[in-house]
């Protein structure tokens, strides 16, 4: 069974929920909605207070090429226009908008039916997919329409789909390859014509058997998609980690990226969300968010309007745990820990995971052994122990060669390491250091 | 509830391994070499094991408390108990008390607790304390008891170890090398030699256990096994009368237990894969050359001290192969 070359762990996979069919979730009495919620330019708002919108009104538009417009989930009244805490912990410019009734654009088509012909132009599909706000859905919520826009000289040649969904807890993906896969397989194969390629690998780690069958009875009717089953390994969902599994091509050090290496790689929401953006003229602004965590009492998939507060998600899986120290927005691995949990789900919550005040401690570092468990660890071939040390010492020119810019802080090192070393803190501190270092000297020559 | 929560960055989750579970695991990997030389070597490995591991934890309180003055003690991490079974287990069966307590003050005080403790060693402790003992008590220290005799200690019986009559060999003793053991004796550890590294049989069986809970890879103790296989191979092809068959070599002395629990020491051995293997290949040539051509008849020890010295070297010249790394033209 196929998986990447180098490095990895395997993370108790916890999939609470994976049985749990996806539910829709009940409007929320406000809804909030951060201007970033995509890598780049934030959006710029088109609405202002007092303004009335439908479900599926743009409030805000792309910022820039690099960025995305926001669209309401929600019909009723913007309140204000300020800021919030998300998901980062920062407060960011934000629309609120108080609900009114349940009211859509008429453009979108809101029936159940499946639409597989297209008849638009690449150019014409990506035009549609920039103006519904499509994201990636895995978490990074990079704009989708970039990727599908190759820089001059690189050449897509084939399409992966990440349906990997390596983080321990998440469903979200899981449930959506089961309960909408001929949604999906038509979003892989706009996502095909788009990037003008014939070939599609959607990879699938195989503690989803369920999955890989109903997806590979499927795909024979669609020419081109491939499913791939993979063997389970964090971090396998990484862009550059998937590419290495399916076809076996590393991507090198950055400035490169998966073009380079002919690989444009989707996530499967996306793919889904491409579909319901080309083939129903629904922009983004609802996703599946799973809710979950041990202590919880009826983890769920839920189909979640934008700008839901997390809370209600919670109260909804049941209510929080008396014993909660802990909430996440996304997985164990790579999520990050919320202040509050009016934090509202944005186009890149792929989950709300709740952990007891135990398993949400540190345990208490000890010096480094040299055991040189996160050497083997480390999916980029990094030192992650040296990473750590040098960053510590604030040694920037040497961390610099030891190649910290590749680090994609999936916290393989930290998790395996048996001293409990917060390796990955002094990384991000080192990585943040080198890159503004590095930007300086670009802004010189 | 909201100022409850708690904030940090991820990862949220850990796999659970511990510096404790690490060296539990690498002293449950000792327990079959251990019961061997109980059942060989009886009272003596007893007291001599006994009064290593209890005079190390001694010393590692002592220097943590008084003389570093920190607060939290360390002897519980298993190191301290792992370099004084190692230490006992390169030693003979019928050293005195008093020797032992040297050693062990040498290893724990010299060779760990001077650089701070555990992780920051350049030299495996263990065989610090062994080599200043070899050098320092030249003649206890290589005096070995012959097997069997379970109720004896200091007064039991010596013997020529298979090593001593390798060297025999080399120097010219044309019947030497007939007087050697079996290669299965050799192999479960009927023969004479310290009191843990006598069955190679035992020693494995822990690497296996070692392996199979991934407390260490099998880079350093494979390369050095395969090393002196073949180089040991060469020589005795050359001169069957001079030097002993690879069999021998690997089954004898503290070959198998210094490549197995010496040489794959964390923290002095390299970090990466290829520095490991060039480390432990470098370890096992040294090993067959002191004990064809050295002074002393046992390598072993020499050869991964001085390799421990090389570690940073290794370290620094020896990256991980990176991810998408083009090989530079």
């Amino acid at each position: 069974m196929k998986t990447f070359r180098i490095g990895g762990v395997h993370p108790a996979e916890n999939k609470l929920s994976a049985g749990k069919a996806i539910q829709a979730l009940a409007l929320p009495k406000q809804a909030v909605f951060p201007l970033s919620q995509h890598i780049g330019a934030p959006a710029v708002p088109v609405v202002k207070r007092g303004d009335l919108v439908k479900v599926g009104t743009k409030i805000a538009e792309a910022g820039g090429f690099v960025s995305a417009p926001v669209f309401s989930s929600v019909s009723g009244k913007v309140s204000k226009i300020d800021t919030v805490v998300d998901a980062s912990g920062y407060r960011k410019p934000a629309i609120y908008i108080d609900v009114e009734g349940d009211e859509w654009e008429e453009s979108i088509d809101r029936s159940a039916e499946l639409v597989r012909e297209c008849s638009l132009s690449p150019e014409e599909i990506v035009a549609k997919i920039k103006e519904a706000g499509v994201v990636g859905m895995g978490g990074a919520c990079f704009p989708t329409h970039v990727k599908l826009c190759p820089p001059p000289g690189a050449k897509a040649e084939c399409v992966i789909i990440n349906g990997v969904e390596c983080e321990p807890y998440l469903t979200a993906d899981h449930r959506l390859m089961l309960e909408k896969t001929d949604e999906v397989l038509v979003g892989v194969s706009l996502l095909m014509k788009a990037a003008k390629v014939d070939q599609a690998y959607i990879g699938i780690e195989n503690n989803k058997p369920d999955a890989i069958r109903v997806m590979t009875e499927k795909a024979e009717g669609y020419p081109g998609i491939e499913i791939v089953p993979l063997q389970v390994k964090y971090p396998q969902g990484g862009e550059k980690q998937l590419i290495d599994a399916i076809i076996n091509r590393q991507v090198p050090a950055p400035p490169a990226i998966p073009i380079s290496v002919g690989a444009v790689v989707q996530n499967v929401g996306t793919a889904y969300a491409v579909y319901e953006a080309v083939m129903k003229n629904k922009p983004l602004f609802e996703r599946v968010v799973t809710v979950t965590g041990k202590s919880l009492k009826n983890p769920s998939n839920f189909l979640t309007r934008m700008g839901t507060p997390m809370s209600q998600l919670i109260e909804a899986a049941g209510g929080m745990p008396e014993d909660t120290g802990k909430v996440i927005g996304g997985g164990p691995m790579m999520g990050k820990a919320l202040v509050n949990t009016e934090v509202p789900i944005c186009k890149g919550s792929s989950g709300v995971l709740l952990m007891n005040g135990k398993e949400a401690s540190r345990g208490e570092a000890q010096p480094c052994i040299r055991c040189a468990k996160c050497v083997s660890a480390c999916p980029m071939g990094l030192e992650p122990f040296l990473l750590a040390t040098l960053s510590m010492h604030k040694e920037w020119e040497r961390v610099e060669k030891e190649d910290i810019m590749s680090c994609i802080e999936c916290g393989s090192c930290q998790f395996t390491c048996p001293s409990h070393r917060p390796m990955l803190d002094y990384i991000r501190l080192g990585k943040g250091t080198v890159g503004g270092i590095i930007r300086a000297r670009n802004a010189k020559k | 509830m909201a100022n409850k929560l708690i904030v940090s960055l991820s990862p949220h989750v850990h796999s659970g391994d511990s510096v404790q579970k690490n060296m539990y695991g690498v002293l449950i990997a000792l327990i079959p070499a251990l019961l061997v030389s109980l059942i060989y070597f009886g009272v003596g490995a007893a007291v001599v094991t006994l009064t290593s591991v209890v005079s190390c934890l001694f010393f590692e309180w002592v220097i943590t408390k008084f003389i570093l003055k920190r607060e939290k003690t360390t002897i519980l991490d298993g190191s301290a108990i792992i370099t004084g079974v190692l230490l006992a287990f390169n030693v003979p069966s019928n050293l005195p008390v008093w020797i032992i307590v040297i050693g062990a003050l040498v290893a724990i005080g010299i060779g760990k607790m001077t650089f701070g403790g555990l992780g920051c060693n350049p030299f495996n402790p263990a065989l610090v304390g062994r080599v200043f003992l070899l050098i320092s008590f030249p003649v206890q220290m290589t005096s070995w008891p012959k097997i069997g005799q379970v109720t004896s200690y200091l007064d039991a019986e010596t013997g020529a170890t298979p090593l001593a009559l390798m060297k025999m060999a080399v120097h010219g003793d044309a019947s030497a090398l007939e007087q050697l053991p079996s290669s299965f004796d050799l192999f479960i550890g009927a023969t004479g030699g310290s009191l843990g590294e006598v069955s190679a049989l035992a020693l494995l069986i822990g690497l296996l256990y070692m392996l199979w809970k991934k407390i260490i890879t099998w880079h350093i103790p494979v390369s050095i096994l395969a090393t002196v296989f073949v180089f040991s191979g060469l020589m005795h092809m050359a001169n069957p009368t001079l030097y002993a068959s690879p069999a021998v070599h690997l089954f004898t002395g503290g070959l198998m237990l210094g490549a197995i629990f010496m040489a794959t020491d964390y923290v002095t051995s390299p970090m990466t894969h290829k520095g490991m293997i060039i480390y432990g290949v470098a370890i096992g040539f040294l090993t067959v050359v002191i004990r064809n051509f050295g002074a002393y008849p046992e390598g072993m020890s020499f050869a991964i001290l001085i390799m421990n010295a090389f570690t940073p070297l290794i370290n620094n010249y020896c990256k991980p192969k990176r991810f998408g790394e083009v090989k530079k033209k």
